[in-house]
């Protein structure tokens, strides 16, 4: 019992130093938050103050702008902004998942000549800095038209998350007890209830896992957004850059509030996924 | 019903996994495969299922060749080694898994799955799923899957290895039975002797991918056709001495040579004109039909003991000379380490193995009163 109780509860030391280390790794996070409730003058404060009066003006100047004659606002396109991040990156990183899922299966349990260098060849892709292809891509999504609408930049997103599923999800295959799906085709099922009915439900944690990383990957992406997205399309860390600069410097209640807005989806989504997540990520390192 | 191989052979790259053999179950019949790890009798009984494809030979099922169907054409029931139970499903769903490719109506499928849990006793976790089930539940959903629709035969690949001890000689007896009522040919893989002696009709005894010899369990351990069937069957292993034969003596006797140079005279009956004088041949005794005995006789060779291990009701000696001949005998029997003891070999009981191949007539079982007792 005592071994037990051991393992099961961290003494208030350990808890001490997790907390600690916690706090530096969330401080950033808890500065913007703050500073999404803080006036200009509370912002820009030496020392920071951490105790103010919150207000919520950012938050209403991220989606209408304050018309020099006062009364109301204008409206700002953040609403679009936003969807246009949720629709890019969720539609994308989803095709990615499902088409890495199907050619994971395919290395996994139908491998060809030459399997590991296919693999190898995969993975390189996402060796070099995008900021190297950035150039052709550029040209090429230019003179195809691609550029500046959702199909361009779904594309591309979609095809730069394909190698990470793949290679994620083939070791979720991998781990599986090629038995069970014997047994499945013993009992009659066909390939694709072999792989819809039985392999796939034993994945899940892992695809769910794949999907999360995926999405924080592509939700946070700058540079490729910048180049193609188009006025109607840009997403919000491109429209975040945007507000820098004007005749009155940084705002940095505002840059706060839309990246505490920003955080909500992702961490929604992680928090929905938080079960399936802890799953997936320890997959395979429990033998069964 | 049966299941025929002919020259059915496997091969991966250069190695041959299984190497041209014929095998015959028939109706009703229960074949055990028995063979040490890698001898390929796991690899034949997925040639069986369809999940290898034969490279040479025929494997064919009710009479039909099947070489040419997928494992899903070919209606076999097989359970696993590590029970391959669908994690995603509950009990009742694995069982009723095999039903619906049959496509039989929901209502007929409760029904079956009714039968066989009722049967192997699962009515009370039929909500339950794999991750929650104890190894010998684990073990009777699978033998339930199996047997819970109508196949052309049923495989079973090593279906006690990950039990407990206790465990293995329960489910063993319940498995035998539940073999019983089937009226289909079934093949069982096991490396464990013990499995395929209490279950079996036959035994195909396997190494490197052929098949020794094919025989009721009677008979592989009473007649083993070679050394390796000899000294594969029964626990302890059977005495393997080398000798040379000398000349053959009246009464079906035979007069050896031992290394060492002690002379021993034996009943080996008819085999006995087909061996020439001069060959050096193996003498098989099991262990348990050695006798201690208090006058040398010329049918006994003296030994002294290096080590005793007692087994409970049997104890098992250990003596010098030549290759380690042990020798078992009931607890009560006075030994003591250092001992020096004279051993008969009872006549009717030695094997004469001339270049692996046994030459002795056909023995009959060794019934021994202290033991049937």
């Amino acid at each position: 019992m005592a071994i037990r109780r051991d393992i099961g509860k961290a003494g208030w030391g350990q808890s001490a130093f997790a907390f600690a280390v916690g706090i530096v790794y969330f401080f950033p996070v808890l500065w913007i938050i703050l500073t999404a409730f803080k006036t200009r003058p509370d912002a820009l404060a030496t020392p920071p103050k951490l105790f103010f009066t919150p207000t919520l003006n950012n938050f209403r100047a991220v989606f209408f702008r304050q018309s020099s004659t006062g009364g109301e606002g204008q409206a700002t396109d953040f609403a679009l902004y936003f969807f246009n991040s949720i629709f890019v990156a969720g539609t994308a990183v989803l095709l990615a998942v499902i088409i890495g899922t199907l050619a994971a299966y395919a290395f996994s349990r139908h491998p060809l000549r030459g399997n590991d260098t296919y693999l190898f060849i995969i993975l390189t892709t996402r060796m070099m800095p995008p900021i190297i292809v950035i150039i052709p891509i550029f040209l090429m999504f230019r003179v195809t038209g691609l550029a500046g609408g959702y199909w361009g930049i779904l594309l591309l997103y979609t095809a730069f998350n394909i190698p990470f599923s793949i290679w994620l999800v083939k070791s979720f295959f991998d781990e599986l007890n090629p038995e069970i799906e014997d047994a499945a085709r013993m009992d009659g099922a066909t390939d694709w209830r072999v792989f819809f009915g039985v392999c796939i439900p034993q994945v899940v944690a892992g695809l769910a896992a794949t999907f999360v990383f995926g999405l924080i990957l592509t939700w946070n992406e700058f540079l490729f957004a910048l180049l193609l997205t188009g006025v109607e399309t840009r997403t919000v860390p491109v429209a975040m850059a945007r507000t820098l600069g004007g005749n009155v410097g940084a705002d940095y209640g505002l840059l706060a509030a839309i990246v505490t807005l920003f955080l909500i989806p992702i961490f929604f989504v992680t928090f929905l996924l938080q079960n399936q997540l802890l799953r997936g990520v320890t997959f395979g390192t429990v033998k069964k | 019903m049966s299941i025929e191989l002919r020259a059915a052979t496997k091969r991966y790259g250069a190695l041959t996994a299984v190497n041209a053999i014929d095998l015959d179950v028939a109706d009703g019949q229960v074949l055990c495969l028995l063979g040490p790890s890698g001898c390929g009798k796991t690899t034949t009984l997925r040639m069986i299922a369809g999940l290898e494809g034969a490279d040479e030979g025929t494997v064919s099922i009710g009479g039909r060749v099947v070489n040419e169907l997928s494992a899903r054409e070919r209606n076999v029931a097989m359970s696993f080694q590590f029970y391959a139970l669908y994690p995603s499903l509950t009990v009742a769903e694995n069982l009723a898994y095999p039903l619906h490719a049959e496509g039989l109506s929901s209502a007929r499928i409760r029904e079956r799955v009714g039968e066989v849990s009722q049967v192997l006793q699962l009515d009370g976790i039929l909500a339950r799923r794999p991750g929650q089930l104890a190894e010998g539940e684990k073990q009777r959903v699978a033998v339930g899957r199996s047997i819970v629709r109508d196949p052309t035969c049923f495989l079973f690949d090593e279906p006690l290895s990950r039990l407990d001890v206790q465990l293995r000689e329960k489910m063993r007896g319940e498995i035998k039975e539940v073999l019983q009522g089937l009226s289909r040919p079934t093949v069982i893989v096991t490396h464990d002797q013990l499995e395929a002696l209490t279950m079996a009709d036959l035994i195909a005894v396997m190494r490197d991918g052929r098949i020794e010899q094919v025989d009721t369990p009677h008979e592989v351990f009473a007649n083993p056709a070679n050394l390796f069937v000899a000294g594969f069957i029964g626990t302890p292993q059977m005495n393997l001495l080398e000798a040379v034969y000398d000349r053959a003596l009246d009464g079906g006797r035979g007069r050896f040579t031992m290394e060492g140079g002690q002379t021993l005279s034996i009943e080996i009956g008819a085999g006995i004109d087909s061996l020439p004088a001069g060959a050096t041949v193996t003498l098989g005794i099991r262990p348990r039909n050695l006798k201690i005995v208090s006058e040398a006789g010329e049918d006994c060779l003296s030994f002294s003991i290096d080590l005793i291990e007692p087994m409970g009701a049997e104890t098992l000696a250990h003596l010098s000379g030549g290759a380690g001949v042990r020798l078992v005998t009931d607890w009560r029997h006075p030994l003591a380490e250092g001992e020096r003891v004279h051993v008969c070999f009872p006549p009717g009981v030695t094997h004469v193995f001339l270049e692996e191949k046994l030459m002795t007539a056909r023995h009959r079982m060794p019934v021994d009163e202290e033991h049937a007792a």
